[in-house]
């Protein structure tokens, strides 16, 4: 358990310093659901070739890191119906609310921004709810 | 040179959703479980994360980005109907699954079907979230 903090905290540290790098060198703020998003929908097409460099990176290194080591596993339901309307979910919601947890999570609670801190109070709040009715009353995750 | 260093950016963000843990959906839903058998790990990571990024907003001040004219404009004070919305929504998709944006593409290559569908919907509710948003501002709006 302990070392599961650790971990986390290491790993922390590593996303901490990919936002740094981003931020100080191009200026821009390390948000997953605004790179993906402005490819998606067009807004982000001035800039396409940065935004698909970052996810490049984002998928290939962790790609390479699993091939070489073992016991990685995602643990995600087998559910279908549940795996696509949580999709939707994350992406309609996320684009909505301009940010997700590395946008407004990471980068927007570290300059002490209420829309990232706000976002951040109502997107765990309505995940915990979620558990709480999903896994505990309905039990269907 | 700043698309090399987008992809370094991603490489270390992939890297270290992949360390701590938060590619795995046990562990993020286990953070929002506060009544079952809570796992504190997400909150190391996001201090962990939070604490470098704070020192750096510091340091844009009266500077500028090596590779870009100016830093990213200061955060817009005002909340609006669509963050709280948009927020809610993205949190009951996050605790139905476990998965966010950025852990979602991080996880791709060992996720499986599920992990694939998972993006599917994403980038689909990605793709319609623009028009819904007009939609949402239309009914707001004073007539």
């Amino acid at each position: 358990m302990q070392s599961d903090w650790l971990l986390g905290l290491i790993g922390g540290g590593l996303i901490g310093m990919a936002a740094v790098l981003l931020l100080l060198t191009n200026g821009r703020i390390m948000g997953a659901s605004g790179i993906i998003g402005g490819l998606v929908d067009g807004s982000g097409r001035h800039d396409w070739t940065e935004r698909a460099a970052l996810i490049g990176g984002l998928l290939i290194v962790p790609a390479i890191m699993v091939a070489f080591s073992s016991g990685w596993d995602t643990h995600l339901t087998e559910n279908g119906v549940i795996i696509a309307i949580a999709g939707l979910l994350v992406g309609i919601g996320t684009r909505l609310a301009n940010g997700c947890t590395s946008g407004h999570g990471v980068c927007g609670i570290s300059r002490l921004s209420l829309r990232g801190i706000v976002a951040t109070a109502f997107y765990i709040g309505a995940g915990g709810l979620t558990i709480v009715l999903f896994k505990h009353v309905l039990g269907v995750i | 040179m700043r698309n090399l260093i987008s992809f370094a950016v991603g490489g270390l963000f992939g890297a270290g959703l992949l360390i701590s843990g938060m590619t795995d959906t046990t562990k993020v839903q286990g953070w929002l479980d506060i009544f079952g058998n809570w796992d504190p790990t997400l909150a190391f990571v996001m201090g962990g994360a939070i604490l470098p990024m704070a020192i750096a907003w510091q340091m844009t001040n009266g500077r500028k980005p090596v590779l870009a004219d100016h830093f990213p404009a200061p955060p817009d004070p005002k909340l609006g109907r669509n963050l709280v919305v948009g927020s809610t929504l993205f949190g009951m998709g996050w605790g139905l699954v476990g998965l966010c944006p950025g852990p979602a593409i991080a996880s791709l290559s060992f996720g499986g079907w599920g992990g694939a569908l998972f993006l599917i919907t994403m980038l689909l509710g990605m793709r319609v979230a623009p028009a819904l948003r007009m939609r949402l501002d239309q009914q707001s709006a004073p007539v």
